[in-house]
């Protein structure tokens, strides 16, 4: 227990994000949040609190948004993705995330999409290739409904199952850190309940993070809960904690479903 | 009372907009009508000298009947050709460059010049390129004119490159980005091909302009009577022929200064219907 507490594998320090001269995450001090090892990590709060700015900050997306600034650390199995020379493509390889809109690449057929993130940066090995494209697509608990079609367009497939298509797609290039912004926003339950099976699995494999503004979600596949209101962090802790004996009254009310 | 006022006020509202719209039915029913004409007029002149010698003679000297238009129509399309390879690089990146990196630093100098260049006169392109390769090499040449076009297809590119790279949805880029592609890797490999359809329509409706102008080969292509095939030579194209023939005073060249009206219109509303095809198709 002692062990698995001190497995931080991302850790934010006075983390701060700012769209111009407004603060999108880190009101009131900056975030401090660890991320541990091969655990499910659940951001919950209401719309607009900062819990996709936070996320966005984990591997750098925020370098693309021009209005955007990021002070204070993320450390990645202790060393800052931050600090000067660091390229923010090779966070990305180790940090991978999956967006609240399935966007499989339309262009491209299931296959390609999967090992999309191999093929363009150069591997072209066919077995190596087929190999990590049916792992990532049984990692993603698609393999069975593609395995006939892996050369049809992948925009044949339904929301859920592109969904899971661009979980494979991360999962392909092997990252140790999975961000998840609402994955099942815009799914049906049935793919909803795919997706939450599968994130029990996957974290024998990567750390996950994800933002869901479903308390229900975040209860039945976290192991852990950060709380985020108006862009401040409100309360961390295990998430049989946060659900039962939260300790700030601002958690207590939104779990009890008092605003939000 | 005041539901009486509001049904008045809707009533005005109902017929200012009934106004409103026969204006534009109107507008819309007199460009059609000019089209048209033009066109009904265009046949009428031009349609008699359309025969299979047309396309398969090159033109005959005043006086003697027959021949065609070949050495034009096959000028045309090799000067307005070389002009799109010319200008296709360089509006590519320019458009590239103005969608997927917003911030850069050339961007604002890259915007003011793309916007003066489309508003430009079409002749001064022809002296631009009259001065950069007629000069430096001696005399006229199809390869000139190609420079001309291309400098008048640079910026018409750019900006159709632009606008079809903005409507790729950010989600492409930013789950290419996640992946760990570098930016370059990303736009190469996802978001071209997810434009690819507009910017075949871009590239097709750009070579139908260009194919049309007749201003910036005065003093490049310059024109010439035989069918030519090296572009270092001077050389014909439609809107030059159209031009020279509808000036003389003979009649003969006249109908077929109409024909070539006419094979132009055909021309340009083929790529334009590709570009269309092409659109949907891909
Ligand atoms: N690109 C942006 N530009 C300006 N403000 C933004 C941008 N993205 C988010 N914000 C602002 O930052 C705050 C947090 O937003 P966000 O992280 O998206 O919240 P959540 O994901 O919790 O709904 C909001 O006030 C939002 O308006
Ligand atoms: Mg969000």
């Amino acid at each position: 227990m002692v062990k698995e507490a001190v497995d931080v594998h991302m850790e934010s320090k006075n983390l701060v994000v700012r769209y111009g001269s407004r603060v999108g995450v880190g009101v009131g001090g900056g975030v401090n949040l660890p991320l541990y090892r091969h655990k499910v990590t659940a951001l919950i709060g209401p719309s607009g609190c900062g819990k996709t700015t936070f996320l966005r900050a984990l591997n750098r997306m925020h370098d693309l948004t021009p209005i955007a600034r990021v002070e204070g650390e993320v450390l990645l199995d202790g060393e800052n993705i931050y600090a000067s020379g660091v390229d923010p493509v090779l966070v990305r390889r180790r940090v991978g995330m999956v967006f609240q809109k399935p966007t499989a690449f339309p262009t491209m057929s299931i296959y390609d999409n999967v090992a999309a993130g191999l093929k363009l940066v150069g591997i072209r090995d066919k077995r190596r290739l087929d190999e990590a494209v049916e792992r990532a697509l049984r990692g993603a608990a698609l393999w069975d409904e593609v395995k006939d079609r892996l050369r049809t367009p992948a925009s044949g497939l339904s929301g859920g199952q592109q969904q899971r298509l661009t979980i494979a797609r991360a999962l392909a290039v092997e990252p140790e850190v999975l961000l998840m912004d609402e994955p099942t926003a815009s799914l049906d339950p049935i793919s909803t309940q795919a997706i939450e099976d599968l994130l029990l699995s996957l974290k024998e494999q990567v750390t996950i993070v994800i933002v869901t503004h479903n308390m229900q979600q975040a209860a039945r596949v976290s192991d852990y809960t950060a709380f985020f209101l108006n862009g401040e962090m409100v309360e961390f802790g295990p998430t049989e904690t946060i659900f039962t004996r939260p300790k700030d009254l601002r958690t207590e009310a939104y779990i009890t479903g008092r605003f939000g | 009372m005041k539901t009486l006022e509001k049904d008045l006020a809707l009533r005005r509202r109902y017929r200012a907009e009934r106004f409103m719209m026969g204006l534009v039915a109107l507008g819309t029913l007199l460009a059609f009508l000019i089209l048209f004409l033009v066109l009904a007029y265009a046949l009428a002149q031009g349609v008699g000298a359309l025969n299979l010698d047309f396309f398969l003679k090159d033109m005959r000297p005043p006086g003697e009947s027959g021949g065609g238009l070949r050495q034009a129509i096959v000028g045309t399309l090799i000067v307005d050709g070389l002009g799109l390879l010319i200008a296709l690089p360089f509006g590519l990146a320019a458009g590239v460059l103005l969608a997927e990196y917003p911030d850069h630093p050339v961007n604002p100098y890259l915007r003011l010049l793309s916007d003066t260049l489309n508003g430009m006169p079409a002749i001064l392109f022809g002296l631009l390129a009259f001065v950069l390769i007629v000069k430096p090499m001696g005399g006229f040449s199809g390869l000139s004119g190609a420079f001309a076009l291309g400098f008048l297809m640079i910026p018409i590119l750019a900006r159709s490159t632009e606008g079809v790279l903005s409507l790729v949805p950010k989600e492409i880029r930013e789950a290419g980005l996640a992946l760990g592609l570098p930016r370059w890797r990303v736009i190469l490999s996802l978001v071209l091909p997810t434009a690819r359809a507009g910017l075949i329509t871009g590239v097709l409706l750009a070579f139908a302009r260009a194919a049309g102008e007749a201003a910036p080969l005065l003093f490049t292509a310059f024109g010439s009577p035989l069918l030519e095939l090296n572009p270092l030579k001077p050389m014909d194209t439609l809107p030059l022929r159209l031009f020279a023939f509808a000036i003389s005073p003979y009649e003969d060249w006249h109908r077929q200064a109409w024909a070539a009206g006419l094979v132009l219109f055909g021309l340009i509303t083929l790529t334009s219907l590709l570009a269309r095809w092409a659109s949907r198709r891909f």
